[in-house]
């Protein structure tokens, strides 16, 4: 077989697996074209590979720059190929990610021929009402989180009567555990600014913003070269105006992504959410109309305009219409960004894409600290806005992090306590104070100091700050914890009442222990305790122990494990029998 | 004494504070008291101002870091595959907590909300970084790999 071009994935996760090695390596070594394309999407096989031959396009994954690795690829021998994952691919329907993987993230021209700029080319023949109406047809809700149909959004700026009107593209994806934003402007930039232009087009926006966090350096540089490329080819001009486009980045902090937060950051402010109404469209950015969106609702754009509006909502269910990217993490074999059609099952997404072994999974968390968790019972749910609002969880951004059984739960419900009050504005006293005596709440149960009554006061004090507060932050803090003991109280009484935390994971309530049977005394665990908690004749002093499993680690016989509290061995008690 | 010249490439008007902020950083490492002063007397607003909007967001430090900066990622998925652990084993090796620099300047240690390498989980990143499917030989493999070349390219 002949090989006519070889691409390799160079997003972020790419690079962090050692992806540029790889590309450069290639580079020297052979003379066909070497191209470094976005995301291709199959994250636990990083870095990958893609080589286009006569017969088709083989994928190989886990390619270091080490000589053996490149000459496995080159030779396409079959031991670093991917099996063929026909059980993504199948469930899979990448329409807004058709692109990514082909040419190179900021290489116009590539973007082009591959039909990029054929939505806005059919946009610009219409009249803005056309467009809006088409948007609005297309059922395309806001992918963000909030779900609010963008058609309808689109037609309340296009009424303002304004010279000056503002687009703001939400790239601060602030979600911990959530890539879908990061991976679109990294790899299909042209297609989030498509998105935006054919916005302008149809509202009569005259500025164009993109405020993205901070730690994507790679998706700014991206955006920003690609926005040059527009400027160059005066893609930017639409009508006879010509569009300002520029990319504001973020500095922290989480409670940017609500939308009157984002604009007051932009405007160079603390970035505190306000009251609505007035809602942005009427008075935004600098008092200006506004419309605020996020990247993956403006990469679905093209697409609408391209395909057509009933292509579009052929797919989905009532409750949501068209694909979804997901950020699928956490407990599964295959992590990685997926793309399915809105009505498909969470176990068809986590068993069949994400390879978990059904029976592993306790629980799959969605939309990040503002979701819920779902006990892997419900898995046989449609995925889609109205679904999953109904158990407690949201949508969200697309963050799918997949809890396994030897998960806390508690642990996870202080974790995402942990985030929202540290990232709470202060503005409501609600969420300022009560999401922060939620949070020592929790921390007194996974201490094992908890008493019945905090679980009682969690559930009060839940509903009291999802009340009470002003922005999605504050509304949404309390979910992760109401959707815990809605599904898993039993793991909260264990802690309360039996002290036990039954996945052990709480350091306070378990103790470590070496299994003398299977112990080959030699000194591993001794060497790389930092604390001397092991005696020479192994045994672990769970006085002195931290249990940051150092020593469980280091075992190479897997003779050390974590217990229940109580059941290991404690030098004071000793002391005292003794 | 420093003039921080380069605020000049910005339009002095305040929308642009946060620009001006992260771009004293990325040159300095930290934002001093100087720094503050000389952004408000540039964007012209009161000291009180910047200062709100340092201590807002949470990228910016106020505190020299050190020369190696080790961001630890607490996003979810790297949480539930064992942050806490990490921190604890990189807090063991090196003598400092999270927020906190070593005494000869060598490293910073510090956790993020999400380097967004969600599927190579639990991932760290030091001065940009990114090293991916921790465990506790490979995170110690790196940090000696740091110690060793600050030793050999000592100022």
């Amino acid at each position: 077989m002949r090989i006519n071009e070889i691409r390799v994935g160079v997003s972020s996760c790419g690079l962090a697996a050692g992806a540029q090695d790889v590309l450069n390596r290639l580079k020297e070594r052979t003379d066909v074209p070497v191209l470094g394309v976005g995301c291709i999407g199959h994250c636990y096989a990083e870095p990958l590979v893609e080589v286009l031959t006569d017969a088709g396009a083989l994928m190989f994954g886990n390619i270091q720059a080490k000589t053996k690795d490149i000459d496995a690829l080159l030779s396409l021998s079959p031991e670093k190929q991917l099996h063929n994952r026909s059980e993504r691919t199948d469930k899979e329907n990448l329409r807004i990610t058709g692109m990514i993987g082909k040419s190179e993230p900021v290489d116009i021209d590539a973007y082009i021929s591959f039909g990029g700029f054929d939505g806005l080319k059919k946009a610009l023949t219409r009249s803005p009402q056309s467009v809006v109406d088409e948007v609005k047809q297309s059922q395309l809700r806001g992918r963000g989180g909030g779900g609010f149909t963008t058609g309808v959004k689109w037609s309340l700026l296009a009424a303002k009567a304004s010279n000056e009107k503002v687009i703001i593209c939400n790239a601060d994806e602030g979600d911990p555990g959530a890539f879908m934003d990061r991976s679109l402007m990294e790899s299909l930039p042209y297609q989030v600014l498509e998105g935006m232009l054919i916005a302008a087009h149809a509202t009569g926006a005259t500025s164009l913003y993109i405020y993205c966090r901070a730690e994507y350096p790679l998706a700014i540089r991206n955006i920003r070269t690609a926005i040059d490329q527009l400027r160059q080819r005066k893609l930017n001009v639409i009508g006879n105006k010509v569009l300002d486009i520029e990319v504001k980045e973020g500095a922290g902090a989480f409670v940017c992504g609500e939308e009157t937060a984002l604009i007051h950051s932009l405007e160079g402010k603390r970035g505190m959410p306000r009251f609505r109404p007035p809602y942005p469209t009427d008075s935004g950015y600098h008092g200006l109309p506004s419309m605020i969106s996020n990247v993956e609702t403006f990469a679905n754009v093209p697409v609408i305009l391209r395909d057509g509006a009933t292509s579009f909502s052929s797919i989905g269910t009532k409750g949501g219409r068209g694909t979804k990217l997901f950020a699928l993490a956490g407990d599964v074999k295959y992590p990685g960004l997926v793309e399915v059609p809105m009505g498909i099952t969470l176990g068809e997404i986590i068993y069949e894409i994400g390879g978990a072994e059904p029976g592993s999974v306790k629980a799959v968390q969605t939309g990040g600290p503002s979701g819920g968790c779902i006990p892997a019972s419900l898995f046989d749910t449609p995925v889609d806005y109205d679904s999953l609002n109904s158990l407690g969880a949201i949508m969200g951004s697309g963050g799918l992090i997949v809890i396994g059984n030897n998960r806390c739960m508690v642990e996870t419900a202080r974790y995402f306590l942990d985030f929202t009050h540290r990232e709470s504005c202060g503005k409501c006293t609600f969420c300022r104070i009560g999401a922060k005596r939620m949070f020592e709440t929790l921390e007194r149960i996974t201490a094992g100091h908890g008493v019945m009554d905090d679980i009682e006061f969690l559930e009060d004090m839940g509903k009291k700050v999802k009340a009470g507060s002003l922005c999605g932050l504050g509304a949404t803090a309390p979910n992760p914890v109401l959707a815990t003991l809605r599904y898993f109280r039993s793991e909260f009484e264990a802690h309360v009442v039996e002290r036990q935390c039954p996945a052990l994971e709480c350091a306070a309530l378990c103790d470590v222990i070496i299994n003398k049977a299977q112990c080959t005394e030699c000194k591993l665990c001794l060497k790389n305790c930092a604390l001397n908690a092991i005696s020479e004749d192994y045994v672990v002093d769970n006085d002195i122990c931290t249990r940051c499993n150092s020593c469980i680690e280091s075992c190479a016989q897997d003779a050390i494990a974590r217990v229940t509290a109580g059941e290991g061995f404690r030098g004071s008690v000793a002391k005292e029998v003794g | 004494m420093n003039t921080f010249s380069y605020l000049k490439q910005f339009a002095p008007e305040k929308g642009n504070i946060i620009k001006g902020l992260q771009e004293i950083q990325q040159r300095e490492g930290y934002l001093s008291k100087e720094a503050l002063d000389r952004c408000a007397d540039f964007f012209n607003i009161a000291p009180a101002e910047v200062e709100g909007v340092v201590t807002f967001y949470s990228q910016f430090k106020r505190v020299k870091p050190g020369r190696y900066r080790i961001s630890v990622c607490d996003g979810t998925a790297c949480h539930i595959k064992g942050t806490p652990l990490i921190l604890d084993w990189i807090s063991t090796d090196l003598g400092i907590g999270d927020g906190e620099t070593d005494a000869d300047g060598l490293f910073s240690l510090e956790t993020v909300a999400c380097l967004g390498c969600c599927s190579l989980a639990p991932v760290l990143s030091i001065n940009g970084e990114i090293f991916g499917n921790l465990n506790r030989k490979s995170t110690l493999r790196i940090l000696k790999r740091f110690k060793k070349a600050g030793v050999s390219n000592a100022d």
